[in-house]
């Protein structure tokens, strides 16, 4: 399929490099909040996510023990000691003494303190000061040093997200409001598509026109009056206007038109054969669509199926205007945006919440991948 | 109750339901007009005349429900005040014309319309091209693509953690202000800069749909017959000439397609604005304006009136959409 154009090994490295560098673009992003997830609070703060795959320089502050404790070695006074007692090992690039140039001395190069002492760190964190005569005082000196420090994981973050924030709950309301925002209009769409694709009767060019026209009604025109319905209804009956029934019939509803376009062209183009033949042996229409149709449309279902899913999932909009506020209502998306709001600048659980909202539709996408495309394909080439 | 074992039961009763429904009315149709007897024949033909309106009623019913009955009641709510009581006539679309906000967001409409399914078409094609030439093609496809299956919610924090400015003399943890310093320059706040924060919020849904146009004209691209190809290198054509001139040309029809599926998405983008800056700063969106009418101001009026923008907008690409998929039928 490349053609037989384009075989030059420039051609064939300028095309892998552009290829390699969009994946790149493409996919960074999501990388970047999937390795935030795992950090730290202070490091995210402190450092942008991409210095976590590579060890990372930490400032820190030391204090060296009391020119009291001084060991007389030969003619000097000596202190020593490592600066990472009690802290993580690592590797001093740097130190100094005060905490306005806390990086003016390479391990190396000496360093004269205030009360005349000198001092020496090794890149392992040993440190000795030495002076001519007996110091004096009881409060070491303070040692400021920059370490390399390697990458660390931590899952304390989904533990938080997860434990307090009130996301489990929302990650079990999403999947209520899904599921069955998912099935139900397969089963009302698969009918109808049959009856569109195979059955004769006056007006059925009419109504696939119609389908087509609804493909693209924006849903924001429905919100109004279906609310004020919902509102109704709730009121007849004496419940909540806000509810999972209601916002599974929403979704049905709004899905409905694009399974019914989708399951129509693939049952259309089920041989004419297999479905004449079954109605000369004397099958119902009822018998044809269980028997036959339906078992063969499985690709496209199942295309549907993951477009209802990734839908429903995602959406904020219908959720906002059709289930209520409270933690047993609010759906991933919207307590998303809720922690936007509220947790502004807490990238941490920002992050963790985030990826734990995409993790199932992502599962979902590449585990399935194949009926996606399919469906899409179905969905859309057609026009051209 | 657990609200997933809820979910499920509801499952559960509403395939029992639909079943009994489909069941039923087939077999109560199939009692009424058996098909033998002395009327067999005549019974046949009344119950096929009625059987496709059995399979057809539910979707019929939710469809009118959902779709249909609404844009009717929307058009009568756009006349009426806020308090749907008093009919104030074209009050609301008066009030819409000369509201500034609204043009401001019918611009930005018109902005995301024209900028996001070009890019999007243009890096899919780019896309499209690329990895159909590499081994590695539908992996690098998958992870291009991968964005599909995320949030609108979702993509903005993520985003959001990309253009995340801090103080000059803080270290920049946005990946983008860190490149910008890293370059020499002075961190920004992307999303306060008034035109160009709309630009940084189009990026999203550019990202998100690249993938949904690479995926559509990869297809049609590997469906251009070969000898075209073949007779255009022959004649001399570098590859570039045959990507532009022969390839491009032939898949028109898609690239008008996936042109206006993203077109109409544009229309109705709403998460993306709302949770990155819920139309500060100069973004607001007919969308987003309608849910801030509606449901902040709680102006039905005016909101059904924004909403109703909107499926104007919409209009000519259901006409367009209509009429190829009766040209398909005939």
């Amino acid at each position: 399929m490349d053609g037989s154009a384009g075989k030059s090994p420039a051609l064939i490295w300028v095309v892998n490099i552009s290829a390699i560098l969009l994946v790149v673009l493409w996919t960074i992003p999501t990388f970047g909040i999937f390795v935030s997830s795992l950090r730290d609070r202070d490091a995210i703060s402190t450092s942008g996510w991409w210095t976590a795959l590579s060890a990372s320089e930490q400032s820190l502050v030391a204090r060296a023990d009391a020119p009291d404790d001084a060991v007389q070695v030969g003619d000097a006074w000596v202190i020593s000691g490592s600066v990472f007692d009690g802290g993580v090992a690592g590797e001093v690039t740097a130190f100094g003494s005060r905490a306005q140039d806390p990086t003016s001395n390479t391990p190396s190069e000496p360093l004269v303190l205030r009360d005349d002492g000198v001092l020496e760190i090794a890149e392992n964190g040993d440190y000795t000061i030495t002076y001519t005569a007996q110091p004096e005082g009881n409060r070491g000196a303070r040692i400021f040093y920059t370490t390399e420090v390697a990458p660390e994981i931590t899952t304390e973050n989904y533990e938080t997200v997860l434990g307090s924030e009130g996301v489990a709950q929302s990650f079990l309301n999403s999947l209520t409001v899904s599921i069955p925002a998912t099935i139900i209009p397969i089963l009302i769409a698969a009918f109808a598509a049959y009856a569109l694709a195979w059955m004769e009767f006056p007006g059925r060019v009419l109504l696939v026109a119609v389908v087509v026209g609804l493909l693209v009604v924006p849903l924001q025109l429905s919100l109004i009056p279906l609310l004020k319905f919902y509102g109704i209804v709730g009121q007849a009956f004496g419940v909540s206007a806000k509810g999972y029934v209601g916002i599974w019939l929403a979704h049905t509803g709004f899905g409905l038109p694009l399974a019914i376009y989708l399951l129509r062209n693939y049952m259309a183009g089920l041989p004419r054969e297999v479905i004449e033949s079954a109605r000369v042996d004397g099958a119902t229409d009822f018998g044809i669509f269980m028997r036959i149709v339906l078992p063969l449309s499985f690709p496209a279902l199942a295309s549907f199926a993951i477009f209802q899913f990734l839908w429903t999932w995602n959406d904020l909009l219908i959720a906002k205007v059709f289930l209520g506020q409270s933690d047993n209502q609010m759906v991933l998306t919207g307590r998303l945006v809720e922690l936007l709001g509220s947790r502004g600048g807490d990238w941490e659980i920002l992050t963790t919440s985030a990826f734990i909202t995409i993790i199932v539709p992502l599962v979902v996408f590449f585990s399935m991948q194949r009926y996606l495309v399919r469906g899409l394909l179905a969905g859309s080439v057609k026009g051209g | 109750m657990n609200p997933i074992v809820l979910a499920l039961l509801t499952v559960v009763l509403g395939v029992i339901a639909c079943a009994t429904y489909f069941f039923g009315s087939n077999w109560v149709l199939d009692r009424i007009f058996p098909d033998e007897g002395p009327n067999a024949g005549r019974n046949i033909t009344r119950a096929n005349a009625i059987r496709p309106w059995l399979f057809l009623l539910p979707a019929i019913l939710i469809l009118g429900l959902y779709l249909v009955y609404p844009v009717f009641n929307s058009i009568y709510l756009s006349m009426m005040d806020r308090s749907r009581e008093n009919f104030v006539g074209l009050d609301n679309y008066r009030w819409m014309i000369a509201d500034d906000k609204f043009r401001e967001s019918l611009f930005n409409n018109a902005m995301w319309l024209i900028i996001v399914p070009a890019m999007s078409t243009f890096f899919g094609l780019i896309a499209a091209g690329l990895t159909d030439r590499i081994w590695w093609g539908n992996i690098a496809k998958s992870l291009i693509f991968m964005p599909m299956a995320i949030s609108f919610v979702g993509a903005a924090v993520i985003w959001k953690f990309i253009y995340d400015y801090r103080g000059e003399d803080q270290t920049q943890i946005g990946l983008l202000n860190s490149i910008v310093t890293g370059l020499g320059g002075d961190p920004q706040a992307w999303i306060t800069i008034p035109f160009w924060n709309d630009i940084f919020l189009m990026v999203i849904l550019i990202w998100i749909q690249t993938g949904f146009a690479m995926v559509i004209l990869s297809a049609a691209l590997r469906g251009i017959p070969e000898e075209t190809i073949e007779a255009a290198v022959l004649d001399g054509a570098g590859p570039l000439t045959v990507f532009f001139k022969i390839k491009i040309p032939q898949i028109a029809g898609t690239i008008a397609v996936v042109w206006t599926t993203i077109t109409i998405l544009v229309l109705k983008v709403f998460d993306i604005v709302f949770a990155m800056t819920n139309g500060e700063w100069g973004t607001q969106v007919l969308a987003n304006y309608m849910y801030r009418m509606t449901f902040i101001d709680g102006h039905d009026g005016r909101g059904s009136a924004i909403a109703l923008t909107i499926m104007v907008l919409v209009i000519p690409i259901m006409i367009w959409n209509i009429r190829n998929a009766m040209k398909e039928n005939s």
